[in-house]
């Protein structure tokens, strides 16, 4: 029997994917109202947030090529819920930055989305998230046809800019986002079509290639 | 703790005071973690007694204080002063202390004594952040300070071994710690073992790791902005829950501009910041 052939193995599979996606925020919020954060959660909650961010997203790129590389054609059915999950920690990270951080001065939001270069950084990739996030219902997607692909191809800029957004956020140890950077490169370069791209016309590549 | 309460500075301070376990909850002390919350979780087993502080260098009288004595140098006195993180959020705190004038002069600087090095103990065994640089947020320890010495012999120059009335909680940079209220709080180092008199300026440590954004003067000035946030104002942590924190003006010197602007007559504050 295939692994998720069954309309009520995937469902079970997507139930368990929301709640693995929902249940750290609920943590958070419990956490929070519980005073078990210190005694200013704030730098705490906008961080755990990003890189919830982060996570969602590497899961989300993770599927294609496990698909591929274990013939599981069913995964492909969860890309949206992950999708939509890294969209929506996006915007819960801003909104907590806008919220608890810069406490809704919005004359102080306006500045520091153009003087900052890691929060233009973070900015643009939030707009990449929200116009695919936008773009994700069945209908939308049917009636954008191929440009709908080309437009969410857009989100591998987000797995390079996400990480170095948060590098650039850091005050010091660059480790774990140098690992996160690390990461969406190699999630990028596990693509086949990215590969093709970057050795297409080198000759040397190509004759390696006939060589196989 | 005891003694006796200088108000002399109450005017300068703004708002009301943190509440303890706020105070006590939320620490930038990288020797035990990098998050706010780590120090807390990771200092408690810290042993501050015994301790050895040196004060040597360029002074006719070094001295080695043990655990019971940093206590007898001078009567204590609590002081309330604002404390503004260079990371834009601040707090007001009774803290409980003398000053680093009385405890410098005790070991007799000489005329060469231009300068005071500072520098946190050094112990990975107890010190997790100093074991692996992944914790340590990848500093070189120990964590090392500088004052000026005109700055370090100030009135309101402070090394508080207390706040709220008891000895200083470890997270909070036990067994001594110093305290300048009109520079960022990464320059009021934590758990000091050695104060070192010297002829010139001394490395520091976040200037060593990112001297584009952190200088050796660390002065609060809403003028001169951070490269990745606005030091124009800061987040008061206060009573209540996060949605009731304040955004309040960052002032000149943090409030104590009167007192020290004249030790940087004729300085150019945007490019000594």
């Amino acid at each position: 029997m295939k692994l998720l052939a069954s309309r009520g193995q995937m469902l079970a599979f997507k139930t368990l994917l929301h709640l693995a996606c929902g249940l750290p925020l609920l943590w958070l919020f419990a956490a929070v109202d519980q005073g078990a954060l210190g005694g200013d959660p704030v730098q705490y909650i906008i961080h755990f947030l990003g890189m919830g961010t982060l996570n969602t997203l590497g899961a989300t790129l993770l599927l294609s090529p496990l698909a591929r590389q274990f013939k599981l054609g069913a995964l492909l059915q969860v890309r949206r819920l992950l999708g939509l999950w890294c969209f929506a920690y996006g915007a819960l990270h801003v909104a907590a930055f806008i919220a608890f951080d810069l406490l809704f001065d919005w004359m102080l939001l306006a500045t520091e989305v153009v003087k900052r270069p890691y929060i233009v950084v973070g900015f643009i990739a939030l707009v990449v998230l929200t116009a695919l996030a936008l773009t994700s219902p069945k209908a939308v997607q049917r009636r954008m046809g191929r440009r709908w692909q080309s437009l969410h191809r857009w989100v591998y800029l987000v797995a390079v800019l996400g990480p170095v957004h948060f590098w650039w956020s850091v005050k010091s140890g660059n480790l774990e986002p140098v690992i996160y950077l690390l990461a969406g490169i190699g999630l990028l370069l596990w693509r086949p079509w990215v590969r093709q791209r970057l050795t297409k016309g080198k000759p040397a590549a190509k004759a390696a290639r006939k060589a196989l | 703790l005891q003694h006796t309460k200088n108000t002399q500075y109450d005017a300068l301070y703004t708002g009301t005071l943190t509440p303890e376990d706020k105070v006590i909850s939320h620490n930038n002390f990288y020797e035990f973690g990098t998050a706010k919350t780590d120090p807390k979780r990771n200092a408690q087993e810290f042993k501050v007694n015994p301790w050895e502080l040196v004060i040597d260098g360029e002074v006719d009288n070094p001295i080695k204080l043990d655990y019971d004595q940093l206590f007898k140098i001078a009567p204590l006195e609590e002081r309330i002063y604002n404390f503004r993180c260079v990371e834009a959020w601040s707090m007001v705190i009774p803290w409980l202390g003398i000053t680093l004038a009385d405890l410098i002069k005790a070991a007799k600087p000489n005329s060469r004594a231009k300068y005071v090095a500072f520098e946190t103990l050094y112990d990975p065994k107890q010190m997790p952040g100093q074991a692996s640089r992944f914790m340590g947020g990848g500093i070189d320890y120990p964590y090392v300070e500088g004052l000026r010495i005109d700055e370090a012999m100030h009135p309101l120059t402070f090394v508080a071994v207390g706040l709220y009335g008891k000895t200083l909680p470890p997270q909070n940079g036990a067994p001594i710690r110093l305290v300048v209220p009109w520079k960022y709080g990464f320059k009021s180092i934590k758990s000091i073992t050695r104060i070192r008199l010297v002829e010139k300026q001394p490395p520091t440590t976040w200037n060593i790791l990112a001297s584009n954004e952190y200088g050796f003067y660390a002065n609060v000035n809403p003028e001169v902005d951070h490269p990745r946030w606005s030091q124009a104002s800061e987040r008061r942590i206060g009573e209540g829950g996060i949605l009731s924190a304040k955004r309040i003006p960052t002032q000149m010197f943090n409030g104590y501009a009167d007192e020290v602007a004249s030790l940087y007559k004729g300085m150019d504050l945007r490019r000594n910041y």
